[in-house]
């Protein structure tokens, strides 16, 4: 069908309000299981479609770009939008059941509203052709983002809000800044277009303050080192179902951003000369694996354990990209996927944790692994997957990106990166190590595993993380193909 | 200005900001309108100055009113000021001279809508032309914005409706309300003139500076003034808060249904030439459609905005959210 | 030259000046406030591009010619509505930590955070 790109974020979007129609929470969330299924469906069509007939443009209004708004579709973003539709339809079946314990009842319809909202907003930042239309969708997924967010049990929970919001707005404004200076240099709005002006200006300061506001604003969503400071208490005090979503999705879109900018728009030859753009991403991806993976050993929360060893993974992607080859890049978009997949898991089963426990402390952990053994599995497989064993998802994409550090020359990066792997093993070894190897607590003796609304989700994921791990047609492929496009076109 | 913001930053009673906050909206209002940009300071007045105003009025109005004499961390903050400002300005240095015709913001896109737009669309404002039309799902996306805003308070700040009985009304005249009567009186004269007025922004916007945001931010304003003046109580029962909710989330799929007919008739979403035989008319239609869905969600989520910060109560809320 | 850039010159003062209020004030409303001003001075940066000497309002009529540049006042018209849907969030979010923790100083949270 000649829509699919648009149906592609519509669909969610008008789900949305029409939440508002039905009254009983129960049946709004069947509704939004339906839509999201829908979602996922129609990215996995977009996906075939291009990668058997090339690039789609959609041409919205009718009118023609640059003087109207284009969704470009390419494998780049087909493929993202496939891992982050995918990744909120099943987070999302488990919404029902953890959201019993975590939110009050009259609240759980504008919840299910928002996380359609959030989705919307991912999936248009990504289908866009449009500068200006990503800082609106950005805003859509950002400001649904702190509500849900927000809507966390601890009250915690509104203090990193609201730091969030701060931070994030602050990055949304410093990327329209860039826009705005874009615009000013090339009159121009549309990313294609922008790419054949501004090579013509790229020597200009103003272009250079562009790309910088541009690239800092990106580097603030992704939760960059030093920039990721919103991260940790967001993801650890919200309700767990939003942690799983956004651990999942919200900063691959940002780093889909990131390259989208960095490489389509700006151009790999300017990118990378005129900022020391590799050399400040490869010492920042590092920074990130080392100080946030050596964090995350030191948290006496598990949420904060995972949420720092995400940043870690932010931290490698970017590592990726900065090798500026065709091999990094594609471990870095590969990573993409099987990230999601894998904190996608480990956050679900939190969530089943967080039902019975109603604490994420390590110290409540104490004996769970007799207690609730299938969500420690579960935790367990993640984890291993973090690592990067073999047989997981997780293994593919270290494999891939150690093999492009070595092929750049850069030794060694890519012991660095097998020791930041050790660190992985430390931090994931506490949380083994009080739930199998100790007595259970006292209080917590009636503890039972988690119910199967999340425990079904959960499995899902962990499931897909060792099939993928071991057929990776989709994931590897698809990402070099993107990869590959992305260097084909640049000049 | 830059005086203006100064004075904020020393200022440490937080409505003497926020007044002086309104002062910076409409200077920054004045300042749009003699660049030109008259849609644009129609609506900062009206959201800058106004709502907004309004907004952390009643926020603080529900926390606290003085700035607590803190040490800030002046040093860093400096710095990363001093050294994003210096950035900026570095930019500054190869930008078109301000002003210059041949700029090339000015000569690329932008020369179509000004040459074309009167054939293609038919109507005056260029700038709802491009709002509307051309650039009609960036609009889209800023009601969707505006919906989520919404949604997000009603997640933050909605109260457990009360189903008790009925109290009686209090008559206008109880005695409390009697220093108010003047208010009311004036009130009930204009608020009938403020909503016509929006009315006739909403309609106007093809051919003078207006449109849907502006028309329902006024819209609003007159809602709120309504309930200011005669009470939370009276103005919950004039009107309904799930109704009030519907009516945002219907202007929201209005604008959606819009872009679902255009690509059912043939032609992409939002494709308003596809609407009607006549492409032009096609373009009124459509334009006139989704400002209406506009002016319809930006009104409703203004007032669901402002009676849910009102009708917080303050600490004792918080048990009351616990419980449910 | 330096005519010519002084204007934007200006706009950058203001959104320096809202940046500080947003990262060395400790008080949330005023980093709102802040974030308003720092929020609005990158609309004034855009409008100020929008200009055309001898151009004026984009409204077609008779007799004029010369038009300023309508695109960045849509641009505009929509971050006005973004700006201030991220205001009233960020406004509930603060009514809400008040409730919580019956303060909106950065420091006071803080340190009740830090104490449980």
């Amino acid at each position: 069908m000649a829509h699919l790109p648009i149906l592609q974020v519509i669909l969610p979007l008008l789900a949305a309000p029409l939440c508002l129609f039905l009254k009983r929470p129960k049946l709004v969330w069947l509704f939004a299981c339906v839509v999201t299924a829908l979602t996922f469906t129609i990215s996995v069509l977009l996906v075939q479609q291009v990668t058997s007939t090339g690039a789609i443009s959609y041409e919205l209004g009718g009118w023609a770009p640059p003087w109207g708004i284009e969704y470009r579709i390419d494998a780049l973003n087909a493929f993202v939008i496939m891992v982050v539709s995918g990744l909120s339809a099943v987070v999302l079946l488990a919404a029902r059941t953890s959201l019993e314990n975590e939110l009050s009842s009259n609240r759980q319809t504008y919840f299910y509203a928002l996380y359609l909202l959030s989705l919307t907003g991912m999936l248009g930042i990504l289908a866009t052709g449009d500068a200006f239309n990503v800082f609106v969708f950005l805003e859509i997924s950002s400001l649904s983002a702190y509500a849900l967010i927000a809507m966390g049990k601890d009250r915690r929970a509104l203090w990193a809000s609201y730091q969030y919001l701060i931070m994030g707005t602050i990055g949304a404004t410093f990327i329209l800044i860039g826009i705005g200076l874009m615009y000013q240099m090339t009159g121009t709005l549309n990313m294609q277009d922008l790419a054949e002006r501004l090579p013509e200006v790229a020597q200009t300061r103003t272009v250079f303050v562009s790309f910088a506001f541009v690239v800092v604003g990106v580097c603030l969503k992704l939760a960059l080192f030093p920039l990721h400071l919103w991260l940790p208490n967001a993801y650890a005090y919200a309700p767990s179902i939003v942690t799983a979503m956004l651990a999942a999705t919200s900063t691959k879109v940002a780093i889909y951003l990131l390259i989208r900018f960095t490489f389509t728009v700006f151009g790999l030859s300017f990118s990378f000369t005129t900022l020391p753009l590799n050399i400040l991403f490869l010492v920042l991806g590092l920074l990130g694996i080392f100080v946030a993976s050596i964090s995350a050993i030191y948290q006496q929360n598990v949420k904060h354990i995972f949420a720092y060893s995400s940043i870690a993974q932010v931290g490698y992607m970017i590592v990726g990209i900065s090798a500026g080859t065709a091999a990094g890049l594609s471990a870095s978009l590969m990573h993409i996927f099987n990230h999601a997949l894998m904190k996608g898991a480990l956050f679900l089963a939190l969530a089943g944790v967080m039902y019975r426990l109603g604490n994420v402390q390590l110290k409540s952990f104490q004996g769970l692994g007799r207690q609730m053994p299938l969500t420690m599995a579960a935790i367990v497989v993640g984890g291993l997957s973090l690592i990067g064993v073999p047989l997981t998802v997780g293994f593919i994409s270290k494999w891939y990106l150690v093999v492009a550090m070595i092929e750049n020359g850069w030794w060694p990066v890519a012991i660095l990166i097998l020791f930041g792997s050790l660190l992985a093993i430390i931090y994931l070894w506490r949380v083994v190590e009080v739930a199998y190897f100790r007595a259970p607590n006292k209080d917590n003796e009636s503890v039972k595993e988690a119910p199967l609304g999340i425990l079904i989700p959960t499995w899902i994921l962990v499931l897909a993380n060792v099939y993928f791990g071991v057929d990776t047609r989709i994931n590897v492929q698809i990402a070099q193909l993107a990869a590959e496009n992305l260097f084909g076109i640049v000049p | 200005m830059v005086g203006v913001v100064v004075a904020i930053i020393w200022m440490k009673d937080l409505i003497a900001v926020v007044m002086l906050l309104g002062i910076y909206g409409l200077l920054t209002a004045s300042f749009f309108m003699a660049m030109d940009a008259v849609d644009v300071a129609f609506t900062e007045a009206s959201v800058g100055a106004g709502i907004s105003t309004l907004l952390l009025l009643v926020a603080i109005a529900k926390t606290k009113r003085k700035e607590h004499p803190s040490r800030h961390k002046p040093l860093l903050a400096l710095l990363v000021v001093l050294v994003t400002g210096g950035l900026l300005i570095y930019g500054t240095y190869d930008m078109p001279i301000f002003g210059m015709a041949d700029a090339p913001a000015h000569t690329h896109v932008a020369q179509r809508y000004i040459e074309d737009s009167y054939d293609e669309i038919g109507i005056p404002n260029i700038v709802t032309s491009v709002l509307s039309s051309y650039r009609g799902f960036d609009t889209f996306g800023e009601v969707v914005v505006i919906f989520t805003a919404g949604l997000g308070i009603l997640g933050l700040l909605s109260t457990v409706n009360g189903t008790g009985t009925r109290k009686k009304l209090p008559t206008i005249n109880d005695s409390i309300e009697n220093q108010h009567i003047v208010l009311r009186i004036v009130g009930k004269i204009l608020i009938p003139f403020i909503l016509l007025f929006a009315l006739y922004v909403q309609f106007h916007g093809e051919y003078g500076p207006g449109g849907g945001f502006q028309a329902g931010v006024i819209f609003g304003a007159g809602i709120i003034l309504y309930a200011m003046l005669f009470g939370m109580d009276i103005a919950r029962r004039v009107i309904s808060q799930s109704l009030i909710q519907l009516i945002a989330a219907f202007g929201v799929l209005l604008y959606g249904a819009v872009g679902v007919v255009s690509f059912l008739n043939g032609g992409t979403f939002l494709d308003y030439n596809v609407l009607l035989e006549n492409p032009v008319a096609g373009q009124h239609l459509g334009i006139l459609l989704i400002e209406l869905g506009v002016g319809m969600t930006v009104a409703s989520v203004i007032i669901i905005i402002f009676f849910n910060f009102a009708g917080r109560k303050g600490p004792q809320q918080i048990s009351d959210d616990l419980g449910a | 030259m330096l005519i010519g850039h002084y204007n934007y010159w200006v706009v950058v003062a203001l959104m320096m000046l809202g940046f500080y209020i947003i990262i060395a004030h400790g008080n949330l409303i005023k980093k709102m406030v802040g974030l308003t001003i720092f929020q609005t001075s990158v609309f004034i940066f855009y409008i100020s591009v929008a200009k055309v000497d001898g151009g004026s309002a984009p409204i077609l009529a008779e007799g004029i010619s010369q038009y300023s540049n309508p695109l960045p006042h849509v641009l505009i018209l929509t971050a006005i509505v973004v700006g201030i849907a991220t205001t009233a969030l960020g406004l509930a979010i603060i009514v809400r930590i008040n409730e919580a923790y019956d303060s909106i100083e950065e420091e006071f949270i803080q340190q009740q955070d830090n104490l449980s």
